[in-house]
């Protein structure tokens, strides 16, 4: 049945922190794996090896630069100005309250649980009609190029509930593998779970929030980096160019700071 | 571009089933067989467009939810119920093909051909509503693109039998209707992404600190979302295909039909009126800017 529950007993899902992410994929790895070798049609591949590779994936890695608004600049202490800063922001299907994904199904292959709020596809179901994936504004669904079925993110339901795997294996391959810890799975409905807790602290984000999907997936935001942070960060490598920005290169402490004395003094 | 071909059959079954105009005989049965084979090719070509066309009966279960699954249902649904109401019309009335004739009692069969327009109607409707339900696509997402579908389906439809039916001024003023609304279609779509008010920076949840730029894309090559809905090629010629498709979707088939006074003009304004709603469509589709494109930096 395509409708959508009313409420759904547990809210599962991912707070993702984009704070910690260093972009390394090896969750868009992990993924791949575990779902290419168990529920469902394999992930495939196609010209893997060739000029033109196409692959189906449930969950990709975006890396965007994020600028900050500098109008009022000559107003800021030098120190507390905002930089321009590198976010890693992986994306995977976001299990939406409002799933519009799944309305739009018309065989009822695409459904949202009522006791966990997954969103699934039961692939003998699906005609492949692809307007699913049309109707996600994140795009999270992709049609599999050899088996012409929709996939999607789980949520690893075939993990998180596997009694045949030891306990700290069950929770999604994506969470489970992530080096950063930048992702983390819980229950949304519940106020103490660790999700909520994060998002509360955080001030979590839901993605696109105009489109009225309500996401479960929480996004927590990177903090916003300053040219202190930098010279900070940079403290380490004796005066790096770091330094030299936020000090204005005035009196720079070691070897670029020596270099940048002498050069004075040659007039 | 399906549902141009059905669209147009479905417009004709419309009028047919109400009777504007009551054909009869060969002439109905080459204007029912038109209706039938332009709505049944495109409705069989968009069933076979599917990856599992085997599983496409499956489709009409969840008509509560899906336009797509409302489509199929009451497609069919127009199909069966114009088809008793054709065979009168084709043999069974006085003068009928093959001579069976003048079978009394059975007038109340013009009725289902009412149902069966109703449902014509409906289903154009349901097609409409695939692409206007999707937030995801602001260009289609507008109260017009249901309006604009019934118009093309019933304009169409008009415009075959229009010499014969008499009904020449009437198909003329839908059709400088619809090259009106189609211009006022391009026009509110193209500000409606904007007004819809999705950016990179809504998208990533990032526009607090700063301006959005994508960096690094997840992959070197292509994927689906990137072939299917940021297809940017098929807009190049933007500005050519809206002139031919306004000139040719509703200008010179009126022209034709005004100026020849004879049956055929309207299948000569109908091949006129196709050019230009394959140009209209296509643009539909190409023009359509999803908004998952974001995440790509494009749209």
């Amino acid at each position: 049945m395509t409708t959508l529950p009313a409420t759904t007993e547990k809210k599962l899902g991912l707070a993702i922190d984009l704070d910690t992410c260093v972009g390394c994929h090896a969750c868009v790895i992990s993924c791949k794996e575990w779902n290419t070798s168990n529920y469902g049609a394999p992930l495939s591949d196609t010209d893997a090896y060739g000029a033109d590779p196409v692959g189906s994936f449930l969950n990709r890695v975006h890396t965007f630069e994020v600028t900050p608004d500098l109008g009022e600049a000559d107003k800021q202490v030098i120190g507390e100005t905002p930089i321009a800063q590198v976010v890693h922001f992986p994306k995977s299907c976001l299990h939406c309250e409002d799933a519009p994904c799944v309305t739009v199904c018309p065989t009822g292959a695409s459904y949202k649980r009522t006791e966990d709020g997954i969103v699934l596809v039961n692939e003998d179901d699906c005609i492949g009609c692809g307007l699913c994936a049309w109707a996600c504004p994140y795009g999270a669904r992709e049609m599999d190029p050899v088996e012409q079925v929709m996939k999607k993110c789980t949520l690893c339901v075939d993990r998180i509930y596997n009694e045949n795997l030891p306990e700290e294996d069950r929770e999604p391959a994506c969470v489970r593998t992530c080096p950063a810890g930048a992702r983390h799975f819980g229950d949304f409905a519940d106020p103490d779970s660790n999700v909520s807790q994060l998002v509360a602290e955080r001030g979590g984000i839901s993605l696109m929030e105009e489109q009225g999907t309500r996401p479960v997936n929480q996004y927590l935001p990177p903090r916003q980096k300053t040219l202190a942070d930098l010279a900070a960060k940079n403290s380490g490598f004796q005066g790096g160019c770091g330094t030299a920005l936020a000090a204005e290169a005035k009196d720079a402490p070691g070897f670029f700071g020596w270099l940048d004395r002498a050069l004075d003094k040659m007039g | 571009m399906f549902t141009a071909l059905s669209g147009v059959g479905f417009g004709l079954l419309i009028w047919l089933g109400l009777g504007v105009p009551a054909l009869s005989g060969w002439a109905a049965f080459w204007a029912f067989g038109l209706a039938y084979g332009l709505s049944v090719v495109g409705l069989i070509a968009s069933t076979l467009h599917l990856g599992h066309p085997e599983r496409a009966l499956k489709a009409f279960s969840q008509w509560r939810s899906s336009w797509l699954s409302r489509e199929g249902v009451v497609s069919v649904a127009a199909l069966v119920v114009i088809a008793p109401f054709a065979f009168w019309r084709v043999f069974l009335v006085p003068g009928g093909v093959g001579g069976l004739a003048g079978l009394e009692g059975l007038e109340w069969l013009r009725w289902l051909g009412v149902l069966g327009a109703a449902f014509s109607l409906l289903t154009v409707v349901c097609t409409s509503m695939i692409y206007a339900q999707l937030k995801t696509v602001p260009r289609w997402n507008m109260g017009l693109v249901p309006v604009l579908f019934v118009l093309f389906s019933i304009s169409g439809g008009a415009l075959v039998t229009a010499p014969v039916a008499q009904t020449v001024m009437g198909t003329v003023v839908m059709l400088l209707v619809l090259t009106v609304l189609q211009w006022g279609y391009w026009r509110q779509g193209d500000r409606r992404f904007a007004a819809a008010g999705h950016s990179m920076e809504t998208a990533t949840g990032l526009g607090g600190i700063g301006s959005v730029r994508l960096l690094e894309s997840p992959h070197s090559g292509t994927n689906y979302l990137l072939r299917e809905m940021a297809f940017q090629i098929g807009r190049k010629h933007q500005r050519r295909l809206r002139l031919i498709a306004a000139v040719m979707v509703g200008l010179v088939p009126a022209l034709l039909l005004v100026t020849v006074p004879l049956w055929w003009a309207g299948l000569a304004a109908l091949s006129v009126h196709l050019v230009g709603l394959f140009a209209s469509r296509w643009l539909f589709f190409a023009e359509a800017e999803h908004v998952v494109g974001l995440y790509y930096g494009k749209r």
